[in-house]
């Protein structure tokens, strides 16, 4: 073969650098200067030398009666050759595949590089046909693969697993020999780099249908006898891979393929004795990872010794692992044995299994104090819900029984249980839910079903009446099920447990269960409940003697907040929504006129609810926006002037003119102008604009108002905190809407926020003012009005002995906010005026609690509900632009003003997205350090809160620190501030997660300090600190 | 040479190999089918809770609070000790101005070999959760279990209680029971 080479070479000899290439040769082959194969395949690859003329020029090393000389003329040709098949024709690589088989045979030193060389050569796309199957031939017969190096083992699997992906066909021709090849060549295999690659061949050869013939169970045993599998990484893991790793492509191969089911059940079944809680889970998952692979006939001779290996780990084991994991076993199980078509000689199965089950569980059903009545459910649910055929058999045996049980039992516990039990049988599971034509599952024992519901709702036991509300809520959601009389009966009971059970657990599925109900049934609801509710809401208390005591009149108002949630809840629909928003409507009317008395409280709650429906309504842009737009929000702006204009009554002042029902009418209106469609919110803006420009009362309903009253021009606060209604209409309306006369309104919005001494008025028309300003279009007018304003906002800000300096730092702010969530180029100028003011000695302290503000989202205005311009990331660029600010303003801070830098600082920090904090954390650690031990206790809380989140995963740079931090931190576990020991505790608590390996060395010292907050004169704070040093206590010691 | 703590050391690993053996899963538990009781609600906070100037004191219910006793694991069953009523509030007794605590414990069968386990566990948990000026006295229910004086004995023996813990193997048990679930 070489002399042929040899004259190939000379005849295509070119003008080329012979004696470079020999020297290169040289200096590999004698000269062990392993560099040099990288020069000659980069000659190679640019055309200066062929590889045949390499060939040539190795020639006398190849044909060496030494064996180290040959390895190393091989070695360089294989090297080259890894770099350059691609370069390779097809007739090159025949002879060199010829020259490599050739090879093999040659003494074991040169055995490794002539395998490189032969994986070089599979991956070349010139490979001509035949020698797939020839190089497999001549590796299988002259190698032994076992007794190889791992690298060298790694080429053959590498070489297999080229020509699997490049030349199937070709090896499929091999018939079982291939496969028999496979077996003997990874028979012993050790290494997990190695083990993952020929379980990856394995798998392929299983997937991709290579004939096993006679070598199945080989291949079998080759790959089962490594399960289940038991490794732990070397120390430092220097390959990364993983026990799960290896699990997860070793059941690939077991579970694969139907074949292999009369050897893998055995094992498995085998496997489930074991004693080790990994390889139990692991046998679990494998069987249930065979479910979707396998049919009736693989399954049919184990399922009694599965089944009694199956329910002896949900009935005896500690562990819910393996609990779960026998319960998806078993529910794959299920689902297998249902899906495959039944031969008329062979008995179902499915039945077969369904009747094992049920012999052994539906008996401790009967018997609802033991403990086994848990798994049995759960076993039974576990095998109900994997088709529709179990969930059929098995719901007509279990919920009978149930149901008989309910009946003839009489302890309010058992029942309990029972329903429970029965609440998990109610609910299809995706694949056991009846398909078109087939019947519901419940329908035969719908009557008495619906029967024990109904008496369980009756009965006193919170438990009883919850569990029998979510059933109901089940039930109400498969059709069918419930009949028109049912469904009338339903609302009755859950209209009377609105009304009379206090029990908060009771109420809130009660409550759910109307919100499920409601849409499906509306009719029912609107004339059963909604009437009843109403009725409730408006009763007088009843007057005996000297009026209600306390008492009575606090179950009062919890019956009136009851019926109003369940009024929201309901309310999903339009025609629940226009029945029952009136109600709400009508609620506020009257403790506005003094009617009812209802409490401040309560008016809020309604308001709430209010929120909840405009949220919540489907198609608001439909009817129900028109009709929020048409009523309710007229009405409560008519009714929030009315309050605020009139005199004090005599019932004392409208709870509607207190800020807290205010900030709850708001968003009300926010959230369904936001909804809103364009013509809509074209009219609201304007109506909204010239109310409160013109004192426009027009659209407002019941109109006695005065006229034309300039609202934003009236010092009373009563009447000017209504701008924050004004704030609501304007500031949450799509983008697109113009607003009317905006340049006078921003310009009296600027007048109200920079001069009105009531805090909540001049809050709030900053709010507008910023919510307006962040939505305008860039352009000159913008640029003139933030001027105009800002300039305003220095002057008041540089004048130390302004009484309006707080107006104008609480404008700067939500200005500032404004423009740095558009990216507005002003917004920089703005935060570095922000910074300045940090050493301001009497607005310091203000600045920096503002960036909490500038950072965190706010509820009412610049958020995106609102439509606002907020671009993403920007807290990140605010972040990356200002954070060495802050930080160079911190180290040149005198020390009383340090305090104001760090509290900054760590309300950026807090705010910024968790994989932000942790790449940003490194630099700025020793600020965070410091700032634990800063005496300010809002810093201290402030800095612990951004640590805690960070600590359950933290970068190398913290846990390089822990030297300073821990002391630190458990300093702070004594603290003067509650707050602030119930944090650090909590730090330290999370810190329990690191490694074993870093903290043990501060175990003593954590235990030792952590003995102090244990004796907290605070609950709370002991609470956390049980939880932190029993975690402490548990580090480094067995059974954790 | 006889001594007794070693004796009652071995007790303890004799305890141990019972349990382990058991809980290895090839035979059957003493009580494969207890019965099983609610748990009890959360505490709900008051207001008077986040007040930092009022003192809270620690009372029978916070020795029973989720975070000790209650919910430490039974070794044998994925049960509270709660669920299987094994501890309950009413046999939890605090003193705060004596500094004493005492939990009386009722094993769920009265030949229960893991009784000595459990008391160590709780007394354990205790030993770890409270201020050290409490005494902690942990024992049987009376008349709740064949060998209640010997296993009172052995709960009672702080030389005891601290050589158990020496033993790695019964280490293990213990913690495993005090492991929270919920992390």
């Amino acid at each position: 073969m070489l002399r042929w080479l040899k004259v190939n070479a000379r005849s295509s000899r070119m003008a080329t650098d012979s004696t470079l290439l020999l020297g290169l040769v040289e200096e590999f082959v004698s000269g062990q200067q392993d560099t040099k194969a990288t020069e000659t395949a980069k000659g190679v690859k640019t055309g200066q030398f062929t590889v045949l003329q390499l060939v040539e020029a190795l020639g006398l090393s190849l044909t060496s009666s030494q064996q180290e000389t040959r390895a190393r003329g091989v070695k360089l040709l294989s090297q080259v050759l890894q770099e350059c098949y691609s370069y390779l024709n097809e007739r090159e690589v025949e002879v060199l595949v010829a020259f490599y088989e050739n090879r093999l045979k040659d003494h074991y030193v040169i055995i490794p590089p002539v395998l490189q060389g032969l994986k070089a050569l599979t991956k070349s796309s010139a490979l001509p046909p035949g020698s797939a199957v020839s190089i497999l031939k001549s590796v299988f017969q002259d190698t032994h693969v076992q007794s190889l190096m791992i690298q060298e083992r790694s080429c053959v699997y590498n070489i297999l697993m080229n020509l699997m992906e490049s030349r199937e066909q070709e090896l499929k021709g091999l018939g079982s020999d291939f496969v028999f090849g496979f077996v003997q060549s990874m028979d012993g295999e050790r290494d997990p780099r190695n083990l993952l690659l020929s379980f990856q061949i394995a798998g392929n050869i299983i997937a991709h249908g290579y004939e096993m013939g006679k070598f199945t169970e080989e291949l079998f045993e080759v790959t089962s006898c490594y399960f289940p599998i038991d490794f732990t990484p070397p120390p430092n893991d220097p390959h990364g891979i993983t026990q799960e790793d290896l699990i997860l492509s070793l059941r690939a191969v077991l579970t694969g393929t139907p074949l292999f089911a009369e050897f893998l059940m055995p094992l498995i079944i085998e496997k489930l004795d074991s004693d080790v809680q990994s390889a139990k889970v692991d046998s679990l998952q494998t069987l249930a990872a065979c479910g979707p692979v396998y049919g009736h006939k693989e399954l049919a001779q184990f399922l009694s010794g599965l089944w009694s290996s199956l329910r002896r780990e949900v009935f005896q084991t500690a562990s819910e692992r393996v609990e779960t994991a026998a319960l998806s076993a078993l529910s794959a199980l299920t689902a297998c044995l249902s899906r495959s078509v039944i031969s008329s000689d062979s008995d179902d199965s499915l039945h077969t299994l369904l009747d094992l089950v049920l012999k052994d569980c539906q008996h401790h059903l009967l018997e609802p104090d033991l403990k086994l009545v848990w798994p049995s459910a759960k076993i039974l649910q576990a095998v109900g819900g994997a088709s529709y055929r179990a969930c059929l058999r098995v719901g007509s045996a279990v919920v009978p029984l149930l149901l008989e049980q309910y009946i003839n039992r009489t302890q309010s516990a058992q029942r309990r249980t029972l329903l429970e039990v029965l609440q998990g049988f109610i609910q299809p599971t995706e694949a056991s839910r009846p398909a078109e034509g087939e019947e519901n599952v419940l329908l035969p024992f719908q009557s008495s079903l619906c029967g024990v519901v109904f008496s369980a709702l009756s009965e006193s036991g919170a438990g009883l009446q919850t569990t029998a509300t979510r059933i109901l809520t089940a039930l109400g959601q498969q059709s069918g099920v419930l009949t028109p009389p049912d469904v009338d009966l339903a609302v009755d009971h859950l209209t009377t447990l609105i009304l009379q059970e206090d029990d908060p657990q009771v109420s809130g599925a009660v409550v759910e269960c109307c919100g499920s109900l409601a849409p499906l049934h509306p009719s029912a609801f609107t004339s059963r409940m909604v009437p009843k509710l109403k009725e409730h809401i408006f009763t007088e208390p009843m007057v005996q003697g000297n009026g209600p005591s306390p008492d009575e009149l606090g179950s009062q108002n919890a019956v009136r907040q009851r019926c109003v949630t369940a009024l929201a809840r309901v309310a999903c629909e339009p025609s629940l929504v226009q029945e029952s928003t009136p109600v709400l409507l009508q609620v506020l009317t009257a403790a506005h006129t003094g009617g009812g008395s209802f409490s401040v409280d309560e008016v809020i709650s309604v308001c709430h609810s209010l929120q909840r429906i405009a949220e919540h309504a489907p198609h608001m842009e439909a009817e129900i926006g028109q009709f929020f737009h048409d009523v309710i929000i007229p009405r409560l702006l008519g009714l929030a002037l009315q309050a605020a204009v009139q005199d004090e009554g005599p019932c004392g002042r409208s709870p509607l003119v207190e800020e807290a029902v205010l900030s709850a009418v708001a968003p009300v209106i926010s959230s369904c102008c936001s909804r809103l469609n364009a013509d809509c919110a074209k009219l609201s803006a304007s109506r909204a604009v010239s109310l409160f420009l013109n004192g426009d009362v027009a659209f407002l309903p019941n109109n006695n108002l005065p006229t034309n009253t300039q609202l934003l021009k009236t010092p009373s606060p009563q009447v000017s905190q209504l701008v924050c209604l004004l704030t609501a209409s304007v500031c949450s309306l799509p983008r697109s809407v113009e607003i009317p006369e905006i340049d006078r309104l921003l310009k009296d919005l600027e007048e109200v926020s920079c001069t009105h001494t009531h805090s909540f008025t001049h809050t709030f028309a900053a709010k507008c003012y910023a919510g307006l300003i962040n939505k305008r279009p860039n352009g000159p007018a913008l640029d003139a009005v933030l001027e105009r304003s800002m300039k305003r906002v220095s002057v008041e800000l540089d004048n130390s002995a302004s009484c309006l300096r707080t107006q104008a730092l609480t404008l700067l702010l939500w200005v500032t906010k404004a423009l740095l969530l558009r990216y507005h180029p002003l917004s920089t100028t703005l935060t570095d005026k922000l910074f300045s003011l940090l050493s301001d000695r009497a607005l310091g302290p203000l600045v920096a609690d503002g960036f909490s503000l500038l950072m965190s989202d706010s509820s009412d205005v610049l958020n995106r509900s609102c439509h606002a311009d907020v671009r993403i990331m920007y807290r990140q660029r605010f972040f990356s632009e200002n954070s060495a600010k802050l930080v160079q303003g911190f180290n040149s801070a005198p020390p009383e003003e340090k305090a104001g830098y760090l509290k900054a600082l760590s309300h950026i920090m807090n705010n910024l997205p968790r994989e932000v904090q942790m790449t940003e954390l490194p630099a700025l650690l020793p600020l965070f350090l410091e700032a634990l031990s800063c005496p300010d206790v809002g810093v201290q809380l402030s800095t612990l809160s951004c640590l805690q989140p960070v600590l359950l995963d933290p970068p190398s740079a913290l846990t390089n620190q822990l030297e300073s931090l821990i002391p630190r931190v458990l300093t702070l576990t004594t603290s003067r501030a509650m707050k602030v020991r119930i944090t650090s505790l909590r730090c330290v608590h999370s810190l329990s997660r690191l490694p074993d390996h870093m903290l043990l060395p501060f175990r003593a010292r954590v235990l030792r300090a952590l003995a102090a907050p244990l004796d907290d004169k605070k609950r709370l704070v002991r609470k956390e600190a049980v939880l932190a040093r029993g975690e402490w206590f548990l580090l480094g010691s067995p059974g954790r | 040479m006889e001594n007794p703590e070693g004796v009652s050391v071995k007790h303890n690993v004799i305890d141990l190999n019972s349990a382990t053996n058991r809980m290895a899963g090839g035979t059957s538990l003493e009580n494969a089918n207890p019965l099983i009781f609610q748990r009890s609600g959360e505490r709900l906070l008051t207001a008077t809770d986040e007040d930092d100037d009022i003192t809270d004191p620690i009372d029978d219910r916070e020795i029973f609070d989720p975070y000790l006793i209650r919910n430490i694991n039974d070794p044998e069953h994925p049960l509270s000790l709660e669920e299987l009523n094994v501890v309950e509030q009413v046999r939890v007794n605090v003193n705060e101005q004596e500094n004493g605590v005492s939990v009386e414990f009722t094993p769920t069968i009265p030949h229960c070999s893991m009784a000595t386990l459990i008391g160590l566990s709780i007394k354990v948990k205790l030993l770890r959760s409270l201020p050290d000026r409490f005494k902690i006295d942990v024992h049987i229910t009376p008349g709740a279990h064949a060998s209640e004086e010997a296993v009172n004995k052995q709960l009672a023996d702080k030389e005891r209680v601290a050589a158990a813990l020496e033993n790695a193997q019964l280490l293990e048990v213990v913690n495993q029971c005090l492991t929270s679930k919920s992390v």
